[in-house]
């Protein structure tokens, strides 16, 4: 008897399928983007949004919170007052946390994505899920126009998370509610 | 053969399941409201695009590519996965991948699984046969836990809880959790927060779909909102993803398309809370066990039809159910299927595979060829004309009948003018049925229209017999 | 010179309302158009087609194409009817000479949106599935009804739903073709139009069907018959 695998694929060769012409791409790939459409669109999905020109600054209200501080965070994000939290932390540990601070990867105006690749002050996937709130820090260089901007800056074999606002949900008649079982609150910093 | 569990056993064809559900005055309230909401959403989503049907094109154009070359994007992508640590599994039917994904859970010694939304598994029975194989799994999709708790049938793609309210889904709530909460859909939301957060911190498998998978790469895609697909897709050990052999992309650039035309057009965002990709098993982040499950389940045979195989470029958005005013009017649950609504009448017949079924051959006039699906439909699946083409599949399966008979009459009376015209005069007689130019009661079939409605009588002179006398 | 046009009257509209037919002729002729009406024509084979019946198709599209060649325009009181000419009849293997909806007809070719008509009446308008989706006959009819002297156009709430005619929809999914008509019922009453209008007498006959048994005073008018009402020669009630 021929594997599930052979026997699917002969299916398939067997159904004769055409070619397909070659795909147009007449969308657009650039958009106006700028920091001025993110911090519109992330602010549309009821994330807190600044613009700051200095990020320790910024990071005052953490005052007093233990928050997840992935590797590779900016030493100077690091300010007094705040009980900093490093790997390896346990996922007891990150559901206890008060928050993540972060960086990301790409940023998308046209959307008003951030999207996290596990690099460089962004840590594994557990970091920015378990705990309540997220911080996030966009560079103003970071935010690509559009979607297809944005994927060509992106490698794909690295675990990505796309973020648009806070976890929300439409399953109620079908309007859409905030907070669910990802963050509930999602700030972004948007460094000029 | 085993039954293509697509369809629910016993479903009765759809007018009879439609004459129950259009009396239920509850669920035609939900539905107005709910599909109302959406259609309005996705309108002001998609109009602020300039390119929205280039994108519209381009997304038909690769799906149909994928569907040209699925056999090498497969053995790609199957490449592709291992290399990064994956393991890949075939299936032919549900059956078959029902029992890869038990065996996958007894090897990891699971009595419970975490499932992530999906369609896929929901086509198969998989919760049903894991079950009856000692192995629970708990649904953490807040619409899709409602269906569970509420031991209910989904009746949406997006929102399998579309036809409850939120004063119906405290109450399941309420029942199953033991919790007071109140209909406040925040609250709702919250509610299921709790309930489920133990058992994302300590189940050690989980099960998920795919909205996408790249061939070249090896990447799968998941889009969610409520970051319950992350919890499943993070934190266990043991990750198991079952996918339609059609879910491909052919390349990560390909993307682009799909996560512009995909959440506008379900949830009418910009986009979706949450996407996630990842790539075969990534150490230190992650499930570091990775199984993808491809089934067939009716996929190929569908694939052989010219015309039927583009509702297989479906990327189940469930536009199409939005602004269906079948599907608003009936619910989801009268097409007896995981796949409601216009695409379900394509898809469900299809994966069935056989128009004898008398419930499946109900779906293909299910519809009245409105056309408001293809109009949305992110992919251009010509709808319409996937229905009418079936329906004469049905019809040749059917053989003679009745209205064979008097169609294949009908049709020769067309053929010749002179017929056609006789056949005008005599039915001209019929104005004796009728009182004020209108006749309220005819014989079947024709009581199925004068149960609701007149018939105008015919004129006592047709405009031909005006046109010879006049002009002629 | 004057357009030559071929009237495709439709097997429903010839022996149900030929008023709607004469009303074509009327105003094409009245526009400058010379009309004809090739005898031999029958149906467009939509019923058979919709209904899964293609075999039963194929010599009714022969059978058009027939009757219809050597036209450069033919025009049908119908957008549904139109649509299954210019859309199906093709993939049929047929060439079908140029086939228009009447608005399409008016405003796209002969360029015309005023088309000097005068009809004291309060009207709401439902654009057809057919017209509005497989046609794109998008907003001409509504910009011709803008013009009529006369006439207190009225929006029609939720237009673009369908009616829940469908063809053999109505008999073989009667029951929720009716819960269509009901809501489609209540948003035409909801304007407080006197009379409904719609390029398609098949959608008219549907809710109008319904608004006659309800007995709600609503009369069902086709487009053609309000286009070609003039204050010379007035739009009167057949019986």
């Amino acid at each position: 008897m021929a594997s599930a695998r052979e026997e699917i694929l002969a299916r398939i060769r067997n159904a004769k399928v055409p070619a397909a012409p070659q795909v147009v791409r007449g969308y657009n790939r650039k958009g106006p983007g700028g920091v001025e459409m993110f911090a519109e669109r992330v602010a549309d999905y009821r994330a807190i949004v600044h613009t700051v020109s200095g990020v320790p600054e910024a990071l005052a209200p953490l005052k007093g919170k233990r928050i997840v501080a992935p590797q590779g965070v900016p030493q100077e994000w690091l300010i007094d007052g705040v009980t900093w939290l490093h790997e390896p932390l346990s996922i007891e540990d990150l559901d206890r946390a008060d928050g993540v601070l972060t960086g990301c990867a790409v940023a998308i105006a046209d959307t008003g994505t951030i999207v996290l690749d596990g690099g460089e002050a962004q840590g594994r996937r557990a970091l920015t899920l378990l705990p309540d709130y997220h911080l996030c820090v966009v560079r103003a260089d970071q935010i690509a126009a559009s979607v297809p901007e944005a994927l060509e800056r992106l490698e794909s074999t690295r675990p990505l998370t796309f973020i648009s606002g806070p976890s929300a949900t439409s399953d109620i008649e079908l309007n859409r509610v905030e907070g669910v079982h990802g963050p509930r609150t999602l700030e972004v910093l948007i460094v000029t | 053969m085993a039954r293509n569990p697509v369809t629910w056993l016993g479903s009765p064809t759809f007018p009879k399941a439609a004459h129950k559900a259009l009396a239920d005055t509850q669920l035609r309230q939900n539905l107005r409201k709910a599909t109302g909401t959406i259609r309005a959403r996705r309108a002001a989503a998609v109009i602020e695009m300039n390119d929205w049907e280039q994108l519209r094109v381009a997304g038909e154009q690769i799906k149909d590519d994928v569907l040209a070359r699925l056999d090498t994007l497969l053995v790609q992508l199957e490449e592709s996965v291992t290399a990064r640590g994956g393991v890949v599994h075939w299936a032919r039917d549900a059956a078959e991948a029902n029992q890869i994904v038990l065996d996958l859970c007894r090897e990891e010694n699971a009595n419970e699984v975490v499932k992530v939304k999906s369609m896929a598994t929901a086509e198969i029975g998989l919760n049903e046969a894991l079950e009856a194989g000692g192995v629970h799994a708990i649904e953490t999709d807040l619409a899709e836990l409602i269906v569970q708790l509420g031991d209910d049938r989904p009746s949406h793609i997006l929102v399998p809880a579309i036809h409850r309210n939120r004063s119906e889904i405290r109450e399941i709530f309420q029942r199953r959790m033991g919790v007071e909460v109140s209909d406040e859909p925040a609250d709702l939301a919250e509610a299921a927060r709790v309930y489920l957060r133990q058992k994302f911190l300590t189940t050690k498998v989980a099960v998920s779909g795919a909205n996408f998978a790249v061939a070249d790469t090896g990447s799968i895609v998941v889009l969610e909102s409520e970051g319950n697909g992350r919890m499943c897709l993070t934190l266990p050990e043991t990750l198991i993803t079952v996918m339609g052999i059609e879910k491909l992309v052919p390349t990560w650039q390909d993307l682009e398309v799909f996560l512009q035309l995909l959440p506008r057009s379900s949830t009418a965002e910009r986009m979706n809370p949450y996407t996630s990709v990842w790539t075969g098993v990534t150490p230190g982040d992650g499930p570091q066990k990775f199984h993808l499950v491809l089934i067939d389940n009716g996929r190929t045979a569908t694939l052989e039809d010219s015309i039927g195989r583009q509702a297989l470029r479906c990327i189940r958005c469930s536009a199409c159910l939005n602004v269906c005013p079948v599907y608003e009017r009936t619910g989801g649950q009268s097409y007896g299927s995981v796949y409601p609504g216009p695409i379900g009448a394509i898809l469900t017949p299809q994966l069935v595979g056989d128009m004898h079924d008398p419930q499946a051959a109900s779906l293909p006039y299910a519809s009245s060829l409105c056309g408001a699906c293809f109009e949305v439909c992110p992919v251009r699946i010509d709808i319409p004309s996937v229905l009418t083409h079936l329906r004469a599949e049905v019809v040749e399966a059917k053989g003679r009948t009745a209205e064979s008979i008097a169609m294949a009459a009908a049709a020769w009376m067309f053929r010749e003018a002179s017929r056609y015209e006789k056949a005008q005069k005599a039915g001209a007689l019929a104005r004796f049925l009728a009182r004020d130019g209108r006749i309220t009661s005819l014989p079947w079939p024709g009581s199925k229209w004068t149960s609701s409605r007149d018939v105008p009588a015919p004129s006592a002179e047709s405009f031909r017999s005006w046109w010879r006398k006049n002009r002629g | 010179m004057r357009v030559k046009v071929a009237l495709f009257a439709t097997c429903l509209t010839d022996t149900f309302f030929p008023s709607t037919a004469r009303a074509v002729v009327r105003l094409l002729e009245r526009l400058g158009c010379s009309v004809e009406f090739p005898l031999d024509q029958t149906c467009c084979g939509q019923m058979h087609f919709n209904t899964g019946y293609r075999d039963h198709t194929k010599p009714l599209a022969r059978k058009y194409t027939d009757v219809f060649k050597g036209y450069d325009f033919v025009v049908a009181p119908s957008g549904s009817c139109a649509g299954m000419v210019r859309e199906i009849h093709p993939t049929l293997g047929e060439s079908p000479p140029r086939t228009f909806e009447l608005a399409e007809f008016l405003v796209d070719v002969l360029g015309v949106t005023d088309v000097g008509a005068w009809f004291p009446h309060r009207v709401t308008y439902h654009p057809t599935c057919h017209s509005l989706r497989m046609l794109g006959v998008g907003d001409k009819p509504m910009a011709l009804l803008r013009a009529v002297k006369g006439l207190d156009l009225v929006e029609l709430p939720d237009s673009t739903q369908c009616c829940g005619f469908g063809g053999t929809f109505a008999i073989k999914n009667a029951e929720t073709s009716t819960a269509m008509l009901a809501d489609k019922m209540r948003c035409v009453l909801d304007t407080g139009a006197e009379v409904l209008s719609a390029g398609d007498n098949s959608c008219l006959m549907h809710i109008g069907g319904g608004l006659s048994r309800l007995r709600a005073g609503v009369r069902p008018v086709h487009l053609a018959e309000i286009l070609a009402s003039t204050e010379e020669d007035p739009w009167r009630a057949t019986p």
